[in-house]
């Protein structure tokens, strides 16, 4: 039993990680029905960015997150308008081939920079590197750190989402663009702040998994960023609070699979959840049918 | 109406001929070369990978070009072939070892093929992708974990016996290439291309879309099974990760770059990027920045690709030459 | 003797009743039209008919060949090889392809030679190959579209282009041939040569047809029987000038000028 909770106590905080980055994948594919490919590298650059402020800059924790946030939301709305905004009438695969241009370009780029060799976080200080014992259960104060910043900024984007203008202007966009434009919404600013926010969510999971895992490197992005991008479907993609579901799902469907399985197996796993997901409901967890007019 | 048919069909068996002819003086000039030693083992193994390429992308175009399936999984079928065929040839050293093991690596490459794609075929663009993608990530951790102990698990298998020689190389890529070409031009492959084009309209004048899409995926990955099996039996040595989403990626780029939905362009680009990838064999992160940047590139700028959908012939490249020497104000 | 009966044929996407309890008759040799405002559920009826999406509920019932077969559920494969072909209100024009290629697809069925034949182009291969080329371009020449069978079906004019989705829908060999909107778009001069090649079609192919259109031009003069949709249910069926001076028609749909016309 207390090996479950906790294992469970681990899921939940790499669910955070899959969550963060599922809601960025969600928004974008929402309101341009693009499956980002370069998100996890977003991600990843988020890590190095949070790893050259605290080990160069010597800057703590929070002004390292929010640089890190910061720089990844510039990258996102840079990489949107070059690469995607021109292929906005495009075929749908015509984009997802150039965002696994930008992702390749960010991937390698990096790595021909800062060489493939992994790097580590500097030692944190503080509430940080404690642990704290309740009973048998171990919560590490990074975990607790995750956990809390999560919450914080899914808190944050909910009420973007639901009671700002620009979150209002985000789902009519997703809902019907033209539609939107006719209505005065500047489509245009409107994709872009999408990409800042998700993007920025994504560089803040990246500096988080940096001092969770201690070690960070170039190619880092890939397999998170598709674990992220199932857990996005399997919450039903375009819908946030699907993401979140779906994060911190797979979160734990994986911590589960390494404690009591195999740990070789975890990435198969999600795989294949899905693989059943797209045949069984595409639409995911929370999504709706919605069917092409003939 | 019955002259014009007869005299376009002998006009048919001369360009046959005359395209036959040319590929028989291909191989026998670089046999001639390799037995010459002016082909070396460095040159050669180029051509090899040249050739592998060719199938590869060949067999790509043909599922994600043509049929417009899009695969992010290919690698996975190439590493079926590869696997069959370097565990039969390890216990079986022998050509017909090496032919069984390359026939049963594509068979079995198929009928995963047709495993994968009848429930996966149903997605649309993006999903698609990604269910390829995770099908070949499934078979990856297969290759490397599940059956560790036939294969050698992360490690890998070394001393695979070589059996890949000019001809044998030769033989398996124009076959390729013709046989998927010949597919194209029937009825089969004209089925595929309408449902690339439009799947309702396609549907609805009686082509059994789902079919002709598995059709597609299977004969693809047979070939692309092929292929694998090629390089098993030439690099001797096979691990779980060559085959992984960078191979897949590979291979989609030259097919991006050749044009999706022409042959042709998929021989070309095989070439040109085989030779860059040689050129760039030392820096390899640049090679992979310099494929993303094109990606990018040809997708904002030609989005056909070089050959666009439009084969390479005789009339394209007259056409072509016209062009060059009007542009050059009439002057050859 | 009826070809094609309809019973019932109730469709509902999520709560919106799309069609509702719709009851149709084809005799063999007919030309009817299907009218109704806009949404009215006349295309999806066509859908239905054509197995794009299954009923929720009802039937469709094919009579060929002294057999009746029920058809509702199938897929559009299926249903295209028992003999039903149609046209697509939004032209779906195989485009990057030519229009004798639009055109060779649609007659897939004679092209029955199997996958070996098509890797290696055997004497199968050709003959059947060389049928399927004459029989199109064949085709392509009584509808005069024959000259331009080398041009991508992108290139065409719409009006042109409109032309190729009924040849394309007749090379699959139909026995009904369901028209969504031929006209739509068309000026008086071409919505006249339509109704020409419509009337010519139906005599010299043996067709049954029903016909979509907001045309009412050609809606009263080809017709012989119309029905008339309006919030997915038949509010009126009978010929051209009953139809006219039909009050729930006029109401709905007509408009007073058309219903003293």
């Amino acid at each position: 039993m207390e090996q479950f909770l906790q294992q469970l106590i681990n899921g939940i905080s790499l669910g955070s990680i899959y969550a963060l980055m599922a809601l960025g994948y969600t928004m974008v594919y929402g309101i341009i029905k693009l499956i980002n490919f370069a998100h996890g590298d977003v991600y990843m650059l988020g890590a190095f960015v949070g790893y050259f402020c605290m080990t160069f800059l010597k800057l703590g924790f929070f002004p390292s997150l929010l640089i890190s946030m910061v720089v990844c939301a510039l990258l996102g709305v840079t990489i949107e308008k070059i690469a995607y905004k021109p292929l906005r009438d495009a075929t749908r695969i015509s984009v997802l081939i150039t965002a696994i241009g930008v992702s390749l370009f960010l991937e390698y780029g990096t790595m021909f920079f800062v060489k493939p060799d992994p790097r580590s976080y500097p030692p944190l200080t503080g509430f940080l590197s404690e642990s704290y014992s309740l009973g048998n259960l171990v919560f590490r104060g990074k975990q607790i750190l995750i956990i809390c910043i999560t919450i914080v900024l899914m808190a944050l984007l909910q009420f973007i989402v639901k009671k700002t203008r620009i979150g209002k202007a985000m789902r009519a966009v997703s809902l019907d663009r033209d539609a939107a434009q006719l209505m005065g919404i500047s489509v245009d600013r409107t994709i872009s702040f999408t990409f800042l926010i998700g993007s920025a969510l994504a560089g803040a999971a990246g500096i988080l998994v940096g001092i969770y895992y201690n070690s960070i490197n170039p190619l880092m992005g890939m397999m998170p960023g598709l674990k992220a991008f199932v857990a996005a479907v399997f919450g039903g993609i375009g819908i946030i609070p699907g993401a979140m579901i779906g994060g911190y799902f797979i979160g734990l469907v994986e911590v589960m699979v390494s404690g009591y399985g195999n740990s070789m197996y975890r990435d198969a796993v999600v795989f294949a959840i899905l693989i059943i997901i797209l045949i069984v409901k595409p639409s995911g967890l929370l999504g709706k049918e919605t069917r092409e007019k003939v | 109406m019955k002259e014009f048919v007869k005299t376009s069909s002998k006009n048919r068996w001369l360009s046959l001929a005359r395209k036959w002819a040319v590929l028989l003086m291909i191989y026998v000039i670089v046999q001639v070369l390799i037995s010459a030693n002016i082909i070396n083992d460095y040159i050669f193994s180029t051509f090899v990978t040249v050739c592998i390429n060719i199938i590869l992308a060949v067999s790509l175009n043909l599922i994600t070009g043509f049929t417009g399936q899009f695969s992010l999984g290919h690698a996975g079928f190439m590493s079926i072939g590869a696997y069959t065929c370097a565990l039969i040839t390890l216990r079986y050293s022998s050509q017909v070892g090496f032919i069984g093991g390359l026939l049963l690596g594509a068979v079995l490459a198929a009928l995963v093929g047709i495993f994968v794609g009848l429930p996966t075929l149903r997605l649309k663009g993006d999903y698609l992708a990604i269910a390829t993608l995770g099908m070949a990530e499934i078979i990856k951790i297969l290759f490397r974990n599940v059956l560790e102990d036939l294969t050698n698990g992360a490690a890998g298998l070394s001393g695979i016996p070589q059996f890949v020689n000019w001809t044998w190389l030769f033989i398996f890529t124009v076959g390729t290439v013709v046989l998927v070409s010949n597919f194209i031009n029937s009825s089969h492959g004209r089925a595929c291309i309408s449902v690339r084009e439009d799947e309702i309209a396609a549907e609805a004048m009686g082509i059994n879309s789902t079919k002709y899409k598995v059709m597609a995926f299977v004969t693809g990955a047979f070939f692309a099974g092929i292929a694998g099996a090629i390089y098993s039996s030439y690099f001797y040595y096979i691990a779980p990760d060559l085959f992984g989403f960078m191979k897949s990626i590979d291979i989609l780029v030259i097919v991006v770059l050749g044009g999706m939905g022409s042959i042709s362009g998929s021989v070309i680009s095989a070439i040109v990027l085989a030779l860059i990838s040689t050129y760039l064999q030392s820096f390899p992160e640049l090679r992979m920045v310099i494929y993303g940047v094109l990606l990018i590139l040809i997708m904002l700028f030609r989005p056909q690709g070089i050959m666009g959908s439009r084969e390479l012939s005789l009339s394209v490249m007259k056409k072509w030459i016209q062009g060059i020497r009007r542009r050059n104000g009439g002057i050859a | 003797m009826p070809i094609l009966t309809v019973n019932k044929l109730s469709k509902s996407f999520g709560g919106l009743m799309a069609v509702s309890n719709v009851s149709m008759e084809l005799e063999q040799g007919e030309l009817v039209g299907l009218i109704g405002p806009n949404g009215a559920g006349k295309t999806t009826v066509f859908n239905l008919l054509t197995g794009i999406y299954p009923p929720t509920s009802g039937y469709i019932t094919l009579y060929r060949n002294n057999k009746k077969e029920e058809i509702q559920g199938l897929k559009p494969y299926t249903i295209c090889k028992k003999g039903i072909a149609r046209t697509f209100q939004n032209i779906r024009l195989f485009k990057d392809l030519t229009v004798l290629d639009n055109v060779r697809i649609a007659m897939n069925k004679n092209a029955s030679y199997g996958l070996i034949s098509s890797f290696f182009h055997t004497k199968s291969y050709g003959i059947q190959e060389k049928e399927v080329l004459e029989k199109s371009i064949e085709l392509l020449r009584i509808l005069k579209l024959d000259h331009k069978k080398d041009e991508l079906a992108k290139n065409l004019p719409y009006g042109e282009q409109r032309q190729l989705e009924i040849i394309r829908a007749l090379a699959t060999n139909p026995c009904i041939l369901l028209l969504d909107e031929p006209a739509a778009g068309m000026n008086p001069a071409e919505t006249a040569q339509l109704t020409e090649m419509i009337e010519w079609i139906r005599k010299n192919f043996n067709l049954t047809i029903l016909l979509i259109e907001h045309d009412m031009s050609l809606v009263m003069k080809i017709c012989e029987r119309i029905y008339v949709l309006d919030y997915g249910m038949v509010i009126a069926e009978g010929t051209p000038s009953e139809i006219k001076s039909n009050k729930r028609v006029i109401e709905a749909y007509l408009g007073e000028e058309m219903g003293n016309a």
